[in-house]
């Protein structure tokens, strides 16, 4: 990362190119660069790994009973509790 | 919690508006799943999400009348939310310090410092208990304003357009927080990771 100036240059991009997101010229560039710069492949493979294990971990979270309980009595939806 | 952004379409805007508590209790149990996690991943702390969750609802059943339904009611929700997770926060900071910095105008992104490939690691070790508490740990380390974006975006899946929409930014805006928070992310995780990769490399006789 720290010889090539256009590491620096690619790295706004980067988000966008893993979203798929950026024009293919940029998709281009980005891709031939990697060829070249093993540093900008393995952040660019640690970023998506990263939203992968975000999004793998991130399991809906049930509103816990007495919160649940708590949220209907101010609302004044008691009625509907059971359902 | 069981139902989703599918639902979004489901409701019936005219009993919403007309203050059918039956109609509003089913959005509540639609909604109150997504929007406790985003508040309790916002805040670290059970009662500040708690507040969050019913001011929320409170809020929401008291404009209801005047909902148009250009957005969707999630959108408008988590608008509400965010809202409301944002405005504890800026209790608890220092008055000097304002979440609110448009960063996006302070440079381009930090490098990389830390390059270690780990991604190669098992993933039971790479989502064990201890290294899913060290990622919760992370997010609540990010800055709000990139925090909340990345909650948004990553967490709970919403469209870069969504999520501008919620948080009141351009879209630019919000691509820009992103790709901070993800990077940050990838720091630290990989300052945590590599020490793994690192500890294998030195069990396997120092090989590269």
């Amino acid at each position: 990362m720290k010889e090539h100036k256009e590491c620096r240059y690619l790295l706004d991009s980067l988000s966008d190119y893993i979203d798929g997101t950026l024009s293919s010229e940029l998709c281009d560039e980005i891709e031939r660069h990697m060829t070249n710069c093993e540093d900008c492949r393995i952040v660019v493979d640690s970023i998506r790994k990263t939203i992968y294990l975000y999004h793998e971990t991130a399991v809906p979270q049930k509103v816990p009973d007495d919160v649940r309980a708590r949220l209907y009595q101010r609302l004044d939806l008691e009625e509907f509790l059971e359902n | 919690m069981s139902n989703d952004k599918k639902l979004t379409h489901d409701f019936s805007l005219d009993l919403l508006r007309a203050g059918d508590k039956a109609e509003f209790a089913r959005l509540v149990e639609a909604y109150s799943g997504v929007i406790y996690r985003l508040a309790v991943k916002m805040l670290d702390n059970p009662q500040d999400a708690e507040d969050v969750l019913q001011e929320t609802f409170i809020k929401a059943y008291k404009a209801l009348p005047n909902f148009d339904g250009r957005s969707s009611p999630s959108t408008w929700l988590y608008r509400i939310a965010t809202n409301e997770a944002l405005m504890v926060l800026r209790k608890r900071e220092q008055p000097f310090v304002s979440i609110d910095e448009p960063l996006e105008t302070t440079g381009i992104e930090q490098e990389p410092l830390q390059i270690t490939d780990w991604c190669c690691l098992p993933e039971d070790e790479l989502m064990s208990t201890e290294a899913q508490a060290f990622m919760n740990e992370a997010v609540e380390e990010l800055p709000p304003n990139l925090r909340v974006v990345f909650l948004l975006r990553d967490i709970e899946g919403l469209s870069t357009r969504e999520t501008a929409e919620v948080l009141d930014l351009s879209e630019t805006a919000v691509k820009t927080r992103l790709s901070r928070a993800r990077l940050r992310l990838r720091e630290v995780l990989t300052g945590y990771h590599g020490e793994r990769v690192a500890e294998r490399r030195m069990v396997a006789g120092g090989e590269v």
